[in-house]
């Protein structure tokens, strides 16, 4: 790895600002640390050695942006990450979201998608998925090009089908999907009611209502400022006694609206609204 | 007046039982923070902060969240299936991004983070393990103005991972186990 010196906090801030100024995207709030390793990493991939070259091209290249973009965000995802959560869900979230005649459900900042299926394998289990509608949103085109493929990679098939069983999966996991050289490719039908969209939690709004709005592992990539910020717009987007679900080593604990909630499950990170 | 604010500590295969030892030889209290990184498996139950507590001395290890503060008189273990970063205003912070040297936490992440945040202040502790994390993370320490000890890898278990971080890092001690803990024991 380079040394992360090579690039200072002051010139961080003027990337930030010619970003802003030139295509619209806000990082200004991103936790500073991962933030400049990012950028850190695309000079490397990119081969540019100093900060000049890169605000020159960021200024001047509209294509090496959309490559910079691209990469600058963390887009890893993985199916049923944290078996004990997805087993939390399936106990004490599903059942209760039985109740409603339709259900919408939000992955914000959802990358490739994965979580996604992942939630469409489990209502299709409760057999909810036919009147729930999955909403998939994501900061980077790229992302929801590739989720709305429902290719994974088939290299990580042998994880996510040990983290599916851990999760209190009880089908054939192989029978989700359909094996083609190195992807896997999800079945059309469980992903019919799935809606990728572009997003951006930093400068767009409430879109809808919904029932359940998970954001898990996205928080961490924000500083204190504008995770109050998110999860204020996390919050307008629940119905009354819907549920938000964050990261396991995400916390409420420091934002506004850590009284509106009610615990679920303090491990999963699972919260309920009050009202 | 203690000479680090910060001991980071990383290990691999066969380091469990050396972070058992440093952790056992810990004082009562202490006016730095520790903080461990150990490849770990992701996704997978795990009680590994409470193998290594020392409850006898009531040191209690904690997995820190998303921006919590780092206090002194604490060990931190970092959390499975993150890297672990640090803030410029000494917080946590957690990054799910690709693995580093196969390794997510990896041990190079955090004692260059650490190292950027820490500069003279900190000292990085390299133990047994199997590949070559954590030899970048010792050069940014010692490059930052902080120290490195590096376990002798004469007496590791594994000593791929002790091994490269010494040939990188003339600069670092190389001390067997016990000599660690003389170490710590004298210098901080």
């Amino acid at each position: 790895m380079m040394n992360l010196t090579q690039i200072t906090n002051g010139e961080i801030d003027e990337i930030i600002s010619v970003i802003r100024h030139n295509y619209g995207y806000d990082f200004g709030d991103y936790a500073r640390a991962s933030f400049h390793r990012r950028v850190v990493r695309c000079m490397d991939q990119a081969g540019i050695q100093s900060f000049f070259d890169l605000r020159y091209a960021l200024t001047n290249d509209q294509t090496f942006f959309s490559w910079f973009l691209q990469n600058l965000t963390v887009n890893v995802t993985e199916m049923f990450r944290d078996p004990v959560f997805y087993k939390s869900l399936r106990t004490t979230v599903i059942p209760i979201l039985a109740s409603y005649p339709t259900i919408k459900i939000w992955h914000a900042g959802c990358a490739t998608g994965e979580e996604v299926f992942s939630m469409a394998i489990l209502l299709h289990e409760a057999g909810l998925l036919e009147r729930t509608r999955l909403y998939g949103t994501d900061l980077n085109p790229a992302n929801l090009e590739r989720a709305r493929q429902g290719i994974v990679p088939m290299q990580h098939m042998k994880d996510y089908t040990a983290n599916y069983l851990q999760s209190g999966g009880q089908s054939d996991f192989s029978t989700y999907y359909t094996a083609r050289y190195d992807h896997a490719i999800f079945h059309k039908e469980l992903r019919r009611n799935i809606v990728f969209s572009q997003h951006n939690l930093v400068t767009d709004q409430v879109f809808n209502e919904f029932q359940l709005v998970c954001c898990r592992n996205v928080l961490i990539y924000f500083n204190r400022r504008l995770q109050n910020q998110v999860c204020r717009l996390l919050t307008d987007s629940l119905a009354p006694l819907g549920y938000l679900a964050i990261g396991m080593k995400e916390s409420l604990m420091f934002t506004d609206v850590r009284q509106q909630f009610d615990v679920v499950d303090a491990v999963c990170r699972i919260y309920r609204r009050k009202t | 007046m203690a000479s680090f604010d910060i001991i980071a500590i990383g290990g691999s295969a066969g380091s469990i039982p050396i972070v058992s030892e440093l952790l056992e030889a810990l004082p009562g209290t202490f006016q730095y923070a520790v903080i461990i990184v150990l490849h770990r498996l992701k996704n997978v139950y795990s009680e590994m902060n409470r193998v290594l507590a020392t409850p006898h001395k009531g040191t209690y290890i904690r997995e820190p969240d998303d921006k919590d503060l780092i206090q002194p008189n604490s060990v931190y273990l970092a959390p499975q299936n993150y890297h672990l970063l640090i803030e410029a205003d000494r917080s946590f912070s957690l990054d799910y991004s690709e693995l580093v040297n196969y390794s997510r936490p990896s041990i190079d992440v955090t004692f260059e983070s650490v190292a950027g945040v820490y500069g003279s202040r900190a000292l990085a502790v390299l133990l047994s393990g199997a590949n070559d994390d954590g030899a970048a993370g010792m050069e940014a320490i010692l490059a930052s103005g902080g120290q490195g000890i590096v376990q002798d890898p004469a007496t590791a278990a594994y000593s791929a991972m002790p091994r490269a971080a010494a040939e990188r890092n003339p600069k670092a001690l190389v001390l067997p186990p016990d000599g660690i803990i003389k170490f710590l024991s004298t210098n901080t």
